[in-house]
């Protein structure tokens, strides 16, 4: 068996990494694409908990699944204003996106 | 044993993708990246004995996420190869914060006492896949969250068409 704390680490590592890539990147696809690390950074660690210590209660996969189905929510409305705003501003960097910056 | 070594391989591919996701200067490649890491982390949940989410994961994440963003990409093409930086003027505070988060929920997990306690062991009666699909429809189990989320997809559904349309 793999032992728990790795997988904790890893997730761990992969929530950093995403985190990173969300407050540093300009363009924001870029943005939601770390956002799409940080939640899968969740959902490994929603499974391993369960694997781990409650495998008897659901719970945790079904957290995960709902998870994923507002993982795919998000990104549909994300693209969607960012083709928005493309077609208005041409451009989708998160520096010039100010229209609600006094 | 072997899964051990199969988890150190496919958690360091899966980071390094993950690395190259936010710091690629061609967003194509990051989208391609970005495939690799979330096929990876299919593949942990895959040794996780989860394997309908990693099925999920594939399907949903690499199917449908990844391929919209790389469509999103396309049609937003001037900036996919964007000739000024990638990053902004606060990068290395991001980089400083996402080392400090790194540290302390390691720091936390290792503090806390249940950590090194073993595996529990999985009845091998009862079928994860089975229990999953009945608790997602069982009135005393995940009824409602799992209509919620159905009525969101529906709303997000028409929200991006909304959005996005173009108005003549």
């Amino acid at each position: 068996m793999i032992p728990l704390p790795w997988i904790l680490t890893f997730s761990a590592a992969l929530f950093g990494i995403g985190l990173f890539g969300v407050l540093s990147r300009k363009n924001a696809i870029a943005i939601l694409m770390g956002i799409e690390l940080m939640l899968n950074a969740v959902n490994v660690n929603l499974v391993a908990f369960w694997r781990y210590r409650t495998p008897e209660n659901i719970a945790g996969q079904v957290f995960a699944v709902i998870v994923f189905a507002v993982a795919a929510a998000e990104v549909a409305v994300g693209l969607a204003l960012f083709i928005s705003v493309y077609r208005l501003r041409n451009t989708v960097s998160a520096d010039e996106i100010d229209l609600l910056k006094w | 044993m072997a899964l051990q070594i199969i988890f150190i391989l496919v958690a360091g591919a899966t980071l390094g993708a993950a690395l190259m996701v936010v710091t690629s200067p061609n967003l194509i490649h990051s989208a391609f990246w970005l495939v690799g890491a979330l096929f990876g982390v299919a593949v942990v949940f895959a040794l996780l004995n989860a394997g309908f989410l990693a099925v999920v994961q594939v399907v949903i994440y690499i199917g449908a996420i990844a391929i919209l963003m790389i469509f999103a990409i396309m049609l937003t093409r001037r900036i996919a190869k964007d000739a000024g930086p990638r990053f902004n003027a606060n990068w290395v505070w991001a980089a400083i914060l996402a080392v400090v988060v790194f540290a302390g929920l390691t720091w936390m997990l290792f503090s806390w006492p249940g950590i090194d306690e073993p595996a529990a062991a999985l009845n091998p009666a009862s079928d994860p896949l089975r229990e999953l699909g009945l608790a997602l429809v069982a009135p005393d189990g995940y009824v409602l969250p799992f209509e919620i989320a159905s009525v969101l997809l529906l709303a997000a559904l028409i929200g991006a068409i909304v959005i996005a349309w173009e108005r003549k």
